[in-house]
């Protein structure tokens, strides 16, 4: 009797928990997302609406005029060339040099292989500081240069170690075969090792892309010349700014048309920019998520 | 045999020498800048050897008194900031416990998709959310004083008021869903016949979960602390530096942003910064090694 009693009260309290977590991971995960929804519904509605701050759940009086108007930013349509310059670039060699010498660093023939490993892999556990690093971009004259968005991230410690420990797993017999047919390191490389790696290497290049989008700090330190401002750069830009930059849309528009209801407002702008730059991240995320997931687990069972 | 293989070790050798030199020049070679931290190095006037004053800039930071008031503010609040953040290592481990137990499964889905999405966001956009849902017009206040809570809006981001705190709900909120998933692994990894026996003896999921799930995810625990401790003086400078302003400035400059500031001060102070740079440096790394043998001695694991 004291038994049956024990596990009735138990099914209460467990729904009762039920309740609770469902409450408490709901109003968590509409924390996450309303942010970037309420400012895309406030991209999207009446200006003066917006202003007031009466567009909280939905869109009203739908129009684009603000999208419009940002593509007429002269400096915006620059900065998103060079962020996605520098996303493509830097991650396309970053996966082809990361396969490269992960392999390298599976051959037993390579000389002196496990000091060059550590060599490299040392490296994710100091920096020499933000002046240092400064000073030797200048010496190389990698600042306002594009390079300097491109050369300082190709090797990445962490992203060798994710693939060498992929293609150690691999069965050896693969690459043994393409070994006895006389095939050599570059054969074995494109025809077995880089094909058979694309689950470990989408992984690293969707994190190498975000990193790559996301990249602030870099175009901080080294950039001066706006022509080489990303997307990230230029969006911190106009939420410091307190010049007029609707003035700059609006004047620059020259109809008057815009001038009565969706007039550009300094916040109507920060916030359009805000969704053009979070909206590849936004688009990306949900549909490669279980990439994500698999990067850091691999990473963390690394050896 | 052994000299062919030699020489093919080389030849392997000089294929990866390009990325071994770019790390050489990049990682390695900015060392060699630590020497400014010994020396009157004014840029751009050229270095010279004659400008050597030792530890000048080692004492200066700890005896002159502007100097002293700025380093007991910076270490005050990187050790405030890294303090919090450390009390509440186990939000994501509880956070990915009681995410476990939501048993529809779109659902759970959903939740750690939504809750790891701003962990992707840069920090510039995530400075951009706050700004543009804490300013006068934003959501935030348009709605308290919808609900007649506040009369005038009140400016969240020009404030001196718990600033290490909200720096810490911003870190939590950026990256709380995406740390759980280390967890939500450990514990798929539980045997589900642990779970069944448990409930047929007449555990409640509240037992089940303290003395099945939570013991078997310590270990994860435990090493995450560890990187945690080690990391104390590193809080990265981007998330300060974008919410930073002349309101905030007391209490968000960490060393990180510390050292950028003082190197874009006017006039520079290069030396000074490349010294607590360095300083910083040599305690991380010592930390980390120490945490790591303490893994290794507790734990017989390496969490290097």
């Amino acid at each position: 009797m004291s038994k049956m009693n024990r596990i009735k009260d138990s099914t209460l309290s467990d729904k009762i928990l039920d309740v609770i977590v469902c409450i408490v991971y709901a109003v968590f995960a509409f924390i996450c997302v309303y942010p970037f929804y309420y400012i895309f519904i406030n991209t999207i509605s009446n200006n003066k609406l917006s202003e007031q701050g009466a567009v909280l759940w939905y869109p009203k009086q739908i129009h684009f005029d603000n999208y419009t108007a940002a593509f007429r930013i002269p400096s915006l349509g620059q900065a998103a060339f060079i962020s996605v310059s520098r996303t493509v670039i830097v991650t396309l060699l970053v996966v082809l040099i990361s396969a490269f010498t992960a392999y390298m660093f599976t051959r037993e023939t390579l000389w002196k292989r496990k000091f060059w490993f550590r060599f490299v892999m040392i490296t994710m556990y100091f920096n020499a500081g933000i002046i240092p690093w400064y000073l030797t971009m200048m010496n190389l004259k990698l600042t306002n240069n594009f390079l300097g968005y491109v050369l300082p991230g190709l090797v990445a410690p962490f992203y060798i170690l994710l693939t060498k420990t992929y293609i150690e797993g691999l069965p050896k017999s693969i690459q043994e075969a393409a070994q006895i047919d006389g095939a050599g390191i570059f054969t074995i490389f494109s025809r077995v090792i880089f094909p058979v790696s694309t689950p470990i290497l989408s992984t690293i290049a969707i994190f190498s892309a975000v990193t790559q989008w996301n990249s602030f700090q870099d175009t901080l330190l080294l950039m001066t010349n706006e022509k080489l401002f990303t997307l990230q750069f230029v969006l911190y830009r106009y939420l410091q700014s307190s010049s007029s930059l609707s003035s700059i849309v609006n004047s620059s528009s020259g109809a008057a048309a815009l001038m009565a209801a969706n007039a550009q407002t300094q916040t109507s702008i920060r916030m359009t920019v805000t969704i053009i730059v979070a909206l590849p991240i936004l688009l990306v995320y949900p549909f490669f998520q279980r990439y994500f997931i698999k990067g850091i687990m691999i990473g963390a069972v690394k050896g | 045999m052994t000299n062919t293989k030699r020489v093919q070790g080389y030849k392997e050798f000089l294929l990866i020498l390009p990325f071994i030199m770019l790390v050489a020049v990049f990682c390695y070679y900015p060392l060699y800048g630590w020497i400014y931290s010994f020396f009157d190095y004014k840029p751009p006037l050229p270095f010279s050897w004659d400008s050597f004053v030792g530890l000048k800039w080692f004492k200066l930071m700890f005896s002159n008194p502007s100097y002293l008031r700025q380093t007991f503010a910076v270490l005050r609040n990187t050790f405030a900031i890294s303090g919090i953040a450390l009390a509440f290592t186990w939000l994501p481990m509880f956070f990915a416990v009681f995410l476990n137990e939501i048993k529809f499964a779109p659902f759970r889905k959903f939740v750690q998709t939504a809750t790891s999405l701003p962990n992707f966001i840069s920090w510039v956009l995530v400075y951009s959310v706050a700004f543009l849902l804490m300013n006068n017009s934003g959501m935030v206040n348009s709605t308290l004083q919808n609900l007649g809570i506040t009369n005038a809006p009140i400016d969240f981001m020009k404030s001196s008021d718990h600033v290490w705190f909200n720096m810490w709900l911003w870190l939590t909120w950026k990256n709380v869903g995406w740390a759980a998933i280390m967890y939500i692994a450990a514990i798929a990894g539980v045997d589900a016949e642990m779970y069944e026996a448990a409930r047929i003896d007449g555990a409640s999921r509240l037992k089940c979960i303290r003395h099945i799930t939570l013991p078997s995810i310590l270990p994860t625990f435990f090493v995450l602390l560890l990187l945690n401790i080690s990391n104390i003086l590193n809080n990265g400078m981007e998330q300060f530096y974008v919410f930073q302003n002349s309101w905030n400035r007391d209490y968000i400059q960490v060393l990180d942003l510390y050292v950028y500031n003082l190197s874009t001060s006017k006039p520079p102070v290069y030396s000074i910064s490349t010294a607590l740079s360095m300083l910083k440096s040599v305690v991380s790394v010592a930390l980390l090694f120490s945490a790591n043998w303490l893994s290794k001695a507790v734990r017989k694991e390496s969490i290097l």
